[in-house]
């Protein structure tokens, strides 16, 4: 007797669980040969309202925990990755990529998820700094994470995109809401199971499937998101992003430029983008050799 | 009160029957609203919130804040409604009237030895008369539920009876930390202990205990009070306390309570929610409804 070979259902990544969308609308997702190989969900504005939500309950737990600690847990999301490095490759072929461009595209992510895990207590040494002030003060700026990021990450690459757009923010202690590629957006959901696994909590990353056109008006408009990344091309969609992002002064960048696999789409100044600089001035009674002066 | 000379044996309340509650609450959660009934059903909710600080560390400074907060909204958005009341420790009852005067807010304190009831008789009396002579609006009361646990009805029924002479024209709640009851029989039987004793209200949980309120209990408090409207023409109110968090699961209970009692309740004369993050939600939610566009907690005052 044959057996019916069961089919991953793909379904949202939101506070540490796998819910369908809300909206109930979904898009088929199909290979070169035109044959559907996965409804994907498409998410709506309210999947994204609650992707944020978990993201805000998260932040708290996520920045305050240490540095070292967080450098701890994306190392074993790497793990994780290499350990089921052969299911995200056999979805890179499903998605029409070649074999030695899957197999790349995998080892660099994994690769990439161990350099920003480096980097978890580094960075802040790098950007921190001990300023001269002419008072009697010692005074020093500090990086603290910006909040919750919206992300939305790369089109044209269904695994590597989404690493380069996540490490570096969740580095960083903050926390964030991804919305995948619409074309290849299997990688995303399994990758999604592999965060699930690392100790990573709950709502730290939250992953959306669906359309930038539909979603990003409100990526970009929603209060309590704090910085808005965007790593695609379309001008009218930017345009509309740096627009609404001014009601509440979101950060946003846009890496449109940016090619996934060279060494410049790494880097601790991607962390830095999502960071607040906090100066704190400490009343000390003499600065060097002079006096005190109060 | 010529309830009182009816009384029913109270061993032998309506059993409940916990799955039909169950599904019964599951339907109440599918109800669409949207638009202008959505805007209407926030403000109402709005309207009908008792804003809640019941802490030991509560401050005059506390309190006077969070008065101000129950009039004031959130004075961006015009023709906010306030409040209903605020409901306080018995100390801060002075304060919280001090604050208020002129509003039309009113001034709930709880009493009897709150959050517990363990205490004697005499206590709870002049716990109660001190928030009366600060001037409390209403009274909060806690059931002795260790007696009530124990199948001593007698003396729940007295003890409210009690505190409701007490009270006077200050409207009376009674509190049963449904939390503590283990079965929706018990709740059930301490809404009529407490309705026939002269409750004007009755509340589920003081918030210290969890799980709080829920719907399951609160329908079984609104049947009874329809049962007790149906026998003795008399209205009592419903306030479900603690958890009631988010706009979503308010409106849930709005319909809840429409559906079951009916349009007559749908004031803050007869329905309250005692909570304190709830505010924010609503006003995050109104906002939304405004603007457009999703709102962050950062912009609302912390109450």
């Amino acid at each position: 007797m044959s057996r019916l070979e069961i089919q991953k259902t793909y379904k949202i990544f939101i506070g540490g669980q796998f819910p369908r969308t809300e909206s109930g609308r979904y898009y088929p997702l199909k290979n070169k040969k035109n044959e559907v190989i996965a409804n994907m969900c498409l998410s709506s504005r309210k999947d994204f309202r609650n992707a944020v939500v978990a993201a805000r309950s998260a932040f708290g737990g996520w920045s305050e925990k240490s540095a070292f600690n967080r450098s701890q847990i994306l190392y074993r999301i790497a793990e994780m990755l290499e350990g089921r490095k052969e299911q995200f490759i056999a979805e890179l072929l499903l998605q029409g990529i070649s074999a030695a461009a899957a197999k790349e595209e995998v080892t660099l992510s994994i690769d990439r998820l161990v350099y920003y895990a480096g980097w978890c207590d580094k960075y802040q040494a790098l950007f921190s700094s001990v300023n001269p002030v002419a008072s009697s003060h010692f005074n020093f700026s500090v990086p603290e994470p910006t909040g919750v990021v919206a992300i939305i990450s790369s089109e044209e690459s269904s695994l590597l995109g989404l690493v380069t757009s996540i490490a570096p923010v969740i580095a960083g202690g903050n926390t964030c809401v991804v919305l995948a590629s619409e074309s290849k957006p299997l990688c995303a959901i399994t990758f999604s199971e592999v965060l699930n696994t690392s100790d990573l909590s709950a709502g730290v990353v939250n992953i959306l499937t669906g359309n930038s056109a539909e979603l990003h008006s409100h990526f970009s408009s929603h209060m309590d998101v704090n910085s808005l990344l965007y790593y695609r091309k379309n001008k009218n969609e930017i345009k509309t992003i740096k627009e609404n992002a001014a009601l509440n002064v979101k950060r946003v960048h846009i890496y449109d430029k940016i090619i996934l696999n060279s060494e410049k789409a790494q880097s601790p100044y991607f962390i830095f983008d999502n960071q607040e600089i906090k100066t704190t001035w400490h009343p000390v009674e003499n600065i060097g050799s002079s006096k005190g002066g109060y | 009160m010529a309830a009182k000379s009816i009384l029913p044996d109270f061993r032998i309340t309506p059993t409940i029957d916990q799955v039909g509650i169950e599904e019964r609450v599951a339907r109440f959660t599918t109800r669409s609203i949207k638009k202008e009934s959505k805007m209407q059903g926030l403000k109402m909710i709005l309207n009908m919130i008792d804003l809640t600080t019941l802490e030991g560390k509560d401050t005059e400074g506390k309190v006077k804040q969070m008065c101000y907060k129950a009039v004031h909204m959130h004075d961006v958005i015009p023709d906010l409604p306030t409040v209903a009341a605020v409901c306080v420790y018995p100390s801060m009852v002075k304060t919280a009237k001090e604050s208020l005067i002129g509003s039309g807010v009113k001034v709930a304190s709880v009493s009897t030895a709150f959050p517990s009831g363990q205490s004697t008789h005499e206590i709870k009396i002049l716990d109660t008369k001190f928030a009366l002579e600060n001037g409390a609006d209403e009274i909060d009361m806690v059931i002795s539920r260790g007696e009530f646990l124990k199948g001593n009805y007698n003396f729940v029924f007295d003890e409210i009876a009690a505190i409701k002479d007490v009270c006077g024209k200050a409207r009376l709640k009674v509190i049963f930390e449904t939390g503590e009851l283990s079965t929706l029989d018990n709740v059930r039987k301490a809404s009529d202990i407490a309705m026939y004793a002269g409750a004007d209200f009755i509340k589920t949980s003081t918030g210290k205990i969890s799980p709080a309120a829920t719907m399951p209990v609160t329908l079984v408090m609104l049947e009874a009070i329809r049962d007790y409207y149906y026998a003795t023409n008399r209205m009592v109110g419903m306030k479900p306390a603690g958890g009631i968090s988010t706009s979503k699961l308010a409106m849930q209970y709005l319909v809840m309570l429409r559906e079951t009692l009916g349009g007559a309740w749908l004031s803050n004369e007869w329905f309250r929610f005692g909570a304190s993050s709830l505010a924010n939600d609503v006003l995050m939610q109104i906002a939304k409804q405004t603007t457009g566009v999703y709102q962050s907690s950062d912009y609302f005052s912390k109450d």
